[in-house]
């Protein structure tokens, strides 16, 4: 199944999905593919105005562009996937997307789907870090 | 020498506009950088800062911010951008400007982005920021000398003043139509007045929105921007080379607002967002009155703003609400009053708000002229502004001044 992970750059979520037989959506290929497939140059991200525009569809257009321009990127993978696992108050070194308000919507939009998914906190020991791989294991392996 | 503007920024590269922003910087000779942080250069500068934004970007342009304070990143100048619209984002741009400000000499310009940003946008501020870390001996000059010439191509106006050492001999304006034909009507009027020929000019500078076609029609010795150039000339025309001041250009298609100290400046704004709060509305307004754009400042000083409701931030909108006073059997002065406390009042919610305001206040630029204007200015900052003699000239002060330091 395809599983839409939040944060969306998360190197963790990524592995943890991929390791239990999904296929992880995150940011990591969504970027990738604007880079190696447009011919434009407008790095780092190379989102283009017609994606910022692409975003509306998330959006109205009084919502900041950046915002706009963040759910034309991860916006296309939440409508594509099957279920998602978020990670709840994680500091900005597990990853992020760099604007607290497009997170927001981001988990709205999951939520809005209505797909399988689990939501854990941040764990802070090493003991939370079992348990909620554990919890991420199982809602995996509970898949179908 | 590439001039380093460091950028402090939040959603540029999701919004398509980063890449403008570089070649903005790079058409004026200067490269965009970014101040190095790490992971706890993040946190600590957050917590000495004191504003804890929930945007981990906007974290980012704090700790950027703090490695320019500390001098622990080189950099010539600072670009702080962030989203239009966003709240976030424009309490930490504006807290940032102020930080770098106090903590560094360094010229910043802020500036809040829609998608549809181009280079083109961002060319006079960007081309500001590298003269004032380029010219700095130029912008410090006081006297003209000599015998030049300036010539100010601006949205509504085309002005040119002849001066001879230190004093204004010549000088005309017009309404700008072709920019070559225009500057050549103005310059030749000018220099009829002052007695001087062509030739004997020993040097021109050209501003605003034509300076590189006049430029180079004229062989000038000085090609710049408005921001730097209209600033010298208002000090120079109020007699304020020396403190601080507020340089405050109401224009007919954008608004300037430049910090000053000794006459050079270190900080500005330029709008709007709308022509409702640029000299263009007042014309439009003085043509619905059915009255010269030269009267209406005497008409707005015999009316009242509180009798007339005009608050749009929209040129259309405001001729609506104007129309709607005028409907209601509202007087002409009461209206015309209403018009200019609109635009004093829109200024400075828009602009004034992103600098921090220093006195005098000097009120440049032909809409200078418009007495209503100024008084509704005077009210809103609780201060009257100096009006300089030639308020409306300028542009082209400053480009004969600065020009003879080229000689």
């Amino acid at each position: 199944m395809r599983v839409f992970i939040d944060p969306p750059n998360s190197m963790i979520l990524y592995d943890l999905v991929e390791r239990f037989g999904h296929e992880p959506l995150s940011s990591m290929a969504a970027i990738q593919e604007m880079i190696d497939n447009l011919e434009v140059d407008m790095p780092p991200m190379n989102v283009t105005i017609d994606d910022v525009v692409r975003g509306l569809a998330y959006a109205g257009v009084e919502v900041p562009s950046g915002i706009r321009g963040r759910l034309a990127v991860w916006g296309p993978l939440i409508d594509a996937a099957d279920a998602a696992v978020i990670m709840t108050d994680a500091p900005f070194s597990f990853g992020c997307v760099g604007c607290e308000r497009s997170n927001e919507m981001i988990k709205y939009l999951v939520r809005r789907k209505g797909i399988p998914q689990i939501s854990v906190g941040y764990p802070e020991t090493a003991e939370q870090a079992e348990t909620v791989v554990g919890m991420i294991k199982e809602f995996l392996e509970g898949l179908a | 020498m590439t001039i380093k503007i460091a950028q402090l920024s939040c959603g540029t590269e999701y919004s398509s506009v980063q890449p403008e922003i570089e070649k903005a910087a790079r058409s004026v000779g200067a490269k965009v950088v970014y101040p190095d942080v790490s992971y706890e250069d993040i946190n600590e500068a957050v917590r000495r800062f004191g504003f804890n934004p929930r945007s981990p970007q906007l974290k980012l342009m704090i700790a950027r911010a703090t490695q320019l304070a500390d001098k622990r990143y080189d950099a010539d100048a600072v670009f702080i951008s962030t989203c239009f619209r966003c709240a976030e984002a424009a309490l930490v741009r504006n807290e940032l400007r102020r930080f770098i400000q106090e903590n560094t000499n360094l010229p910043v310009v802020t500036y809040s982005f829609t998608e549809r940003l181009k280079a083109s946008q961002l060319l006079t501020r960007m081309e500001a920021l590298v003269t004032i870390v380029t010219r700095k001996e130029l912008l410090a000059r006081e006297r003209q000398v000599g015998i030049t010439a300036g010539l100010d191509s601006g949205s509504s106006t085309t002005k040119a003043v002849v001066m001879e050492n230190n004093k204004i001999i010549g000088k005309d304006w017009t309404p700008s139509g072709d920019v070559v034909k225009s500057a050549e009507t103005v310059l030749e009027n000018a220099l009829r007045e002052a007695g001087i020929e062509f030739k004997q000019l020993e040097a021109i500078g050209t501003t605003g929105y034509g300076r590189f076609t006049l430029g180079k029609h004229y062989n000038a010795k000085l090609v710049q921007e408005e921001l730097t150039v209209n600033s010298k000339g208002a000090v120079w025309l109020a007699d304020r080379q020396k403190g601080e001041a507020t340089i405050l250009d109401i224009g007919g298609m954008d608004n300037k607002a430049i910090t000053v100290r000794d006459g050079v400046p270190d900080n500005f704004t330029m709008g709007g967002i709308c022509a409702g709060a640029s000299g263009r509305f007042l014309e439009m307004t003085a043509k619905r009155l059915k009255v010269e754009i030269e009267e209406l400042g005497a008409l707005a000083d015999k009316g009242d703003w509180r009798n007339a409701k005009m608050n749009s931030y929209c040129s259309i909108f405001g001729i609506q609400d104007l129309v709607t006073s005028l409907g209601e059997g509202k007087s002409f002065e009461d209206v015309a009053a209403a018009a200019c406390h609109s635009v004093a009042e829109q200024i400075y919610e828009q602009q004034l708000q992103e600098i921090d305001v220093r006195h005098p206040v000097i009120q440049v630029g032909g809409t200078a002229l418009i007495t209503g204007l100024v008084r509704a200015v005077g009210e809103i900052l609780g201060e009257q502004p100096i009006v300089p003699p030639n308020a409306q000239y300028i542009g082209a002060v400053g480009g004969a001044l600065l020009s003879s330091g080229m000689m």
